[in-house]
C-alpha cells in the first residue's frame, strides 16, 4: 500500500512537470501549428536564469534575504524566457508559418545554438542550484511514506500555472482572441484580431512558461546546459496523446503519460518502461489518431 | 552556352553519372587510406540520404527516426563481425555481464548470409510495422515525426539498458576480420570502399528507377495533396508504408556499410541527433532531387569531420545556423540554388528574343 502511494505521487510529480513544459509547447502547436523544438532550450534559459538570481542574491544580499530568492527567481525566469521567445517568434518562426516540417528543423538549430552558447557562458558541466530551506524535509503522510515538500511545491505551481492559464484562456480578451486565431485565422483576422501579435505574445507565453518549469527543476537536480534534451520529446509525446486546441487534453496527456511511465518503469525496468509507454501511445492512437481531446472541425486538412 | 543544347539534356545526364561513377571507383587509385575512408564514410551517409530524400522529399514525410533503422543495420553486420572476431568463444561484454550462454537470437548472426538480410530485413521489418499502426490512421506530419522521434528515444534506451545482449552504452567494437580476412589490411579496406560506392550506385538506380515510375507520381501526389490522392482512387496508406519501408532498408544498407568502414558502433550513433543531422543531409542537398541528397552528405560529412575536430564549439554554432539558413532561405538546397541561377541566365537570355514561352513564363510571372 505505501508502495503504491509513493509511487502514484511519483507519478503525479513527473506528471506535473511534464504538463508545465507541454503547456506552452500545446498552446504553440495548436496556435500557430508551428514545432518548437527550440522549447527545451527555453526549459534551460528558466534554469540558469534562477541560477543566476541565486548568485546575485549569493554575492550582493544579505544572507538572511537569501530564502526570498526563489520566488524572485520563478518571476525571472519567466521574464526572461518570455523576452527571448518573443525575440524568436519576431525574427524567425513568423517566416515558417504554414511550413510545420520546416519550423522544426529550424527550431532545431536554434536550439543546438542556445545550448552551445549556455556551454560557452556557463561552461559544459552541470551547476548545482541549492533550494531554499523552506522547502526542505517532507510532510509525513503515514508510515513509510514521507512526500518531499519540493514535490509538492512543484505540484502546487502547476496547479496555480494551469489555473493562471485557464483564466487566461477562457476568461480573458486576449484568450478569446487567442482562440479565434486558432479556430479560424482568416475569418479572425477579418473580424480585426491583429493575428500577428496573438501569435507573437502567444509564443512569448509559451516560453515563459518553460522558464518557470525551469525554474522548477532546479529544484529537483542540478541543471546543465541540455537538460531541455531530456523532457522535450515527452512533452510532445503528451501533445500527440492529449490532442491539441483544449486545455483538458493535455493535462490527461501529462497524467497518462507521467503515471504510467512510473508505473511501467517500478514493474520492469527503465528501459523496458519507456517502450511499454510508447506501445501504449501508439495503441491508444489507433483508437483516437487525434489525441483525447481534439478540437473538430470540418476542414479537411485541419 | 551554345554547344551544350547540341546534345540533348539525357545525353549530358549520362554522360556526367558516367564521369561521376568514374570518379568513384577509380578513388583508392588517387586517394590515400584516411581520404579513401573517409569518402566512404560519406558515400554509406549517402545511401541514408537518398532513402530520406525518397521519404521526405518525394513523399513529404518526415522520419526523425532514420538513425534508429541505420544503427539497426549497423549491428546485424555489427553482431556478426564480433562473433567472427570471438572466434568460438562469447564476446567479450557478454561474460562481464555474467552470461554464459549466446543469446538465441544472436546464433544465427554467425552466417554472414543472415546477417546482411537481417541488416535490410530488420529496418524495413520495423519501419512497415510503424507504418502500418500510423499511416493507416492518417496520423501524418508533425504528429508522424513525433512518433518516429519517440521511437529513437526508446530505442536509444532500449539498447543502453540491455546491456547483457547489446553491449550497452560501449557499443559494439572490436572486430577483427570478415570472410577470415584481416579488416585492417589496406586491401580489405578498399574491397569494403569499392563495395560502398557499388551500393550507391545501386541505390541511386533503384531510387531514380522508383521516382521516375508511376509509384514515383503516386508519391508526388502525396506530398502535394494527400487527400487528393485518396480522392482521385489511390490509398496513400499503403503507398507511404512502402517507400517508409523502401527508405528505412536503405538505411539499414548504410548502416552495415558504415560499421564496416569505422568498426564501431554504439547507441549514441543512432541517437536524437544524429538522426537530425541525417536529415539535413537531405535538406542541405536539396530534398526532392536524388542528386541533392549525395551532393549534400558527401559535402556536410567532410565538413563535419573537418570541422568539428578542430573546432568542436563552433561547429554546433554553424550546424544550428545551416539548420535555420536552409529552412528559411534555401529551401531547395544547393540545388535549389543551381535551378534558381540558371532559371535567372535563362530568362535573361529570353528577355531579349520575345518567345511564346517567354510571354507565359512572364505573365505567370504577375500572377
Amino acid at each position: 500500500m505505501e508502495i503504491w502511494i509513493s509511487q502514484l505521487f511519483n507519478g503525479l510529480s513527473v506528471s506535473s512537470i511534464l504538463l508545465l513544459i507541454a503547456l506552452g509547447l500545446a498552446v504553440t502547436f495548436g496556435l500557430m501549428r508551428v514545432i518548437n523544438m527550440a522549447h527545451g532550450e527555453f526549459i534551460m534559459i528558466g534554469a540558469y536564469g534562477a541560477y543566476m538570481t541565486q548568485q546575485i542574491f549569493k554575492s550582493a544580499l544579505p544572507k538572511s534575504l537569501f530564502d526570498a530568492y526563489f520566488p524572485v527567481a520563478l518571476l525571472a525566469s519567466f521574464v526572461l524566457a518570455f523576452a527571448i521567445g518573443y525575440l524568436l517568434e519576431v525574427t524567425l518562426i513568423r517566416f515558417l508559418y504554414g511550413r510545420p516540417l520546416d519550423s522544426l528543423l529550424a527550431t532545431w538549430g536554434v536550439g543546438l545554438m542556445l545550448q552551445q552558447l549556455a556551454r560557452t557562458i556557463f561552461g559544459a558541466p552541470n551547476v548545482a542550484v541549492s533550494s531554499p530551506t523552506w522547502l526542505d524535509g517532507g510532510w509525513a503522510l503515514m508510515p513509510g511514506v514521507v512526500l518531499p515538500y519540493k514535490r509538492l511545491f512543484i505540484i502546487a505551481l502547476v496547479a496555480f500555472c494551469l489555473f493562471a492559464m485557464y483564466l487566461y484562456i477562457y476568461r480573458s480578451n486576449a484568450g478569446r482572441r487567442m482562440r479565434a486565431v486558432m479556430q479560424n485565422r482568416d475569418m479572425a483576422a477579418c473580424l480585426g484580431i491583429s493575428t500577428r501579435r496573438v501569435d507573437a505574445f502567444t509564443f512569448a507565453i509559451g516560453s515563459g512558461i518553460a522558464g518557470i518549469a525551469g525554474c522548477a527543476l532546479t529544484l529537483i537536480g542540478p541543471i546543465g546546459p541540455s537538460i531541455g534534451t531530456y523532457y522535450i520529446v515527452d512533452a510532445f509525446m503528451v501533445v500527440v496523446l492529449g490532442g491539441v486546441g483544449k486545455l483538458v487534453g493535455t493535462v490527461a496527456g501529462a497524467l497518462g503519460i507521467g503515471v504510467f511511465n512510473t508505473l511501467f518503469e517500478w514493474w520492469t525496468d527503465a528501459s523496458l518502461g519507456k517502450v511499454l509507454v510508447f506501445l501504449c501511445i501508439v495503441a491508444f492512437l489507433q483508437w483516437k489518431p487525434m489525441g483525447m481531446f481534439a478540437v473538430r472541425s470540418r476542414s479537411l486538412d485541419g | 552556352m551554345q554547344w551544350m543544347s547540341r546534345l540533348p539534356r539525357r545525353a549530358w545526364l549520362l554522360i556526367g553519372y558516367a564521369a561521376a561513377a568514374a570518379a568513384l571507383f577509380s578513388a583508392p587509385l588517387y586517394l590515400n587510406d584516411f581520404r579513401l575512408n573517409l569518402l566512404a564514410k560519406c558515400l554509406a551517409f549517402a545511401i541514408v540520404a537518398l532513402g530520406l530524400d525518397l521519404l521526405w522529399g518525394y513523399t513529404g514525410i518526415l522520419s526523425l527516426g532514420h538513425g534508429v533503422f541505420f544503427g539497426l543495420g549497423a549491428y546485424a553486420m555489427a553482431m556478426h563481425l564480433k562473433l567472427a572476431a570471438g572466434g568460438s568463444r562469447i564476446p567479450d561484454f557478454m561474460g562481464w555481464m555474467g552470461l554464459t550462454k549466446l543469446p538465441w537470437f544472436w546464433e544465427p548472426f554467425k552466417s554472414f548470409a543472415f546477417a546482411a538480410a537481417m541488416g535490410l530485413i530488420l529496418p524495413s521489418a520495423l519501419a512497415l510495422l510503424l507504418g502500418f499502426f500510423t499511416f493507416r490512421n492518417r496520423i501524418r506530419g508533425v504528429y508522424f515525426t513525433i512518433l518516429t522521434q519517440a521511437l529513437v528515444i526508446i530505442t536509444v534506451t532500449l539498447f543502453v539498458g540491455q546491456q547483457a545482449y547489446t553491449g550497452g552504452t560501449n557499443g559494439l567494437t572490436g572486430y577483427t576480420k570478415l570472410f577470415g580476412y584481416s579488416l585492417t589490411s589496406g586491401t580489405a579496406k578498399t574491397m569494403a570502399y569499392l563495395a560502398t560506392a557499388a551500393a550507391l550506385l545501386a541505390a541511386f538506380a533503384v531510387c531514380r528507377h522508383l521516382v521516375n515510375s508511376r509509384f514515383g507520381k503516386v508519391l508526388r501526389a502525396i506530398r502535394d495533396g494527400e487527400n487528393r490522392t485518396r480522392f482521385l482512387g489511390y490509398d496513400p496508406a499503403y503507398y507511404q508504408m512502402a517507400v517508409f519501408a523502401v527508405s528505412a532498408g536503405l538505411a539499414g544498407l548504410a548502416g552495415m556499410l558504415f560499421v564496416l568502414h569505422v568498426g564501431i558502433i554504439s547507441p549514441t550513433m543512432m541517437a536524437i541527433v544524429p538522426s537530425i543531422e541525417l536529415v539535413l543531409l537531405v535538406a542541405i542537398g536539396g530534398r526532392g532531387t536524388l542528386i541533392g541528397a549525395v551532393i549534400g552528405a558527401i559535402l556536410l560529412t567532410q565538413a563535419k569531420s573537418q570541422l568539428s575536430a578542430s573546432y568542436p564549439d563552433f561547429w554546433l554554432f554553424l550546424l544550428g545556423a545551416l539548420f535555420i539558413v536552409v529552412t528559411v532561405f534555401m529551401p531547395g538546397g544547393i540545388v535549389g540554388l543551381i535551378r534558381q541561377a540558371r532559371q535567372a541566365i535563362l530568362r535573361r537570355r529570353s528577355e531579349n528574343e520575345i518567345t511564346l514561352d517567354s510571354i507565359v513564363s512572364k505573365s505567370n510571372g504577375v500572377v
